[in-house]
């Protein structure tokens, strides 16, 4: 992939609400409006739901490239929640089942995201099945 | 035509069955204190290659030092074999125009963590099985038919798949295969489609088994919205073929009986698009 060295490159906080302390998230992060018009096809709008114990992340609102793996979107959040990367982290689409790694979440977009934006629940032990 | 129909349970039935005639060899680098054997096996297409090789990590480790043994992991001409797509689908994928048997290497170092994923016990593999019957659930049903099994039906249908027992995995299955005749199929079709040698992993996207105009829709019809370039032209040469199964399906086969008869046990359509080969 030419686009990238970072796994969380891509990813920008959709709300701009983002405070520059927190942990960043690589360099090609920027708030949602700074965006080219021309790019917003080539990403989607995801929200992060935590489950049981597992720390919220104070940013739900993410913008995220559509080619962007799920082990991409884990090793975003676990670094965003200074999680050790060993920790276990599962992904969960609603609320049922979780997407291997390496699904794209432009394809989980597509077929389960619902008023413009893809939702996914995330846990540091298994939540569902 | 002579004789009847073949039965559509037929097709089931040769679909679990197929096999795949293979030839595991040792890495060369592998540290060996006796020259290892090849190791020939038919892999059964619908499962998966870590769930069916318990008997080849044992016979090339006879042979091995324990230290050297480190996660198993397969190749075929270069390119890691990924254990969590079904064996047929990898075949397809990637070594469909080859002679057999397939000839697969065997790894126990430098496992590529970059391109595979970890499978250290069959709950990994029974885990990834279960969350794609359930992916595939919510595209036909909304997940109502998966949600209404018990516990214990979810087990019979792996436990199906893991001993190779047909009877007991389709006794689960057809429940997960039943659709409404008045809706014509199901909700949406649950498809992968994968292209050789892509960079992209697959496709999928949200397909109807009916077109709005009320027609069934067919491969074709998937295949022209997806990737057209695959289409065969009207004139000139036929550029790829579309497998399913290590066979290439009629394009004018209703999308819905593929679903129904052609998916594999995790109800998933496994479709490969790869370069029509020129002799």
């Amino acid at each position: 992939m030419e686009e990238g060295e970072g796994e969380q490159q891509g990813l920008s906080p959709k709300d701009g609400n983002d405070t520059p302390t927190e942990p960043a998230p690589g360099p090609a992060v920027s708030p949602a409006s700074e965006e080219p018009a021309g790019e917003t096809k080539r990403k989607i709008d995801v929200l992060l739901k935590a489950v049981g114990d597992t720390p919220i992340m104070k940013n739900k609102k993410w913008t995220i490239e559509k080619t962007r793996t799920v082990q991409g979107l884990m090793d975003f959040i676990k670094k965003y929640l200074k999680l050790d990367t060993s920790e276990q982290l599962f992904i969960y689409v609603n609320q049922s089942f979780a997407p291997s790694p390496d699904h794209e979440v432009g394809a989980l977009y597509e077929c389960f995201g619902s008023d413009g934006k893809l939702v996914l629940h995330y846990c540091k032990s298994q939540a569902w099945g | 035509m002579a004789g009847r129909m073949t039965d559509d349970n037929d097709v089931l039935r040769k679909v679990w069955y197929g096999r795949i005639p293979t030839c595991f060899t040792l890495y060369q680098d592998e540290l060996t204190e006796r020259e290892a054997e090849p190791y020939y096996l038919l892999l059964p297409r619908v499962s998966y290659l870590t769930l069916v090789t318990d008997k080849v990590k044992k016979h090339f480790q006879k042979v091995m030092r324990t230290e050297d043994i480190g996660e198993i992991w397969f190749e075929y001409e270069g390119i890691p074999l990924k254990w969590h797509y079904p064996i047929g689908l990898l075949f397809d994928l990637q070594a469909s125009n080859t002679s057999l048997p397939w000839c697969i290497t065997v790894h126990f170092k430098s496992f590529p963590s970059k391109d595979l994923l970890r499978c250290q016990s069959k709950d990994v593999i029974e885990a990834h099985f279960m969350s794609s019957v359930k992916e595939a659930d919510a595209l036909k049903h909304k997940s109502q038919v998966i949600n209404e099994m018990q516990k214990k039906d979810h087990k019979q249908l792996w436990m199906g798949l893991q001993n190779d027992k047909f009877d007991q995995f389709w006794a689960i299955n057809r429940k997960l295969m039943e659709c409404s005749t008045e809706e014509g199929g199901f909700r949406y079709i649950p498809f992968r489609i994968y292209l050789a040698n892509s960079e992209r992993p697959f496709v999928q996207k949200l397909f109807r088994p009916v077109a709005s105009d009320g027609n069934a829709n067919t491969l074709g019809d998937l295949i022209k919205e997806v990737y057209p370039a695959a289409m065969p032209p009207e004139d000139g040469e036929k550029k790829y073929q579309v497998m399913i199964h290590g066979i290439e399906p009629m394009l004018e086969t209703p999308l819905q009986w593929l679903s129904e008869y052609f998916s594999y046990p995790d109800n998933f359509l496994h479709i490969s698009i790869v370069p029509q080969p020129t002799d």
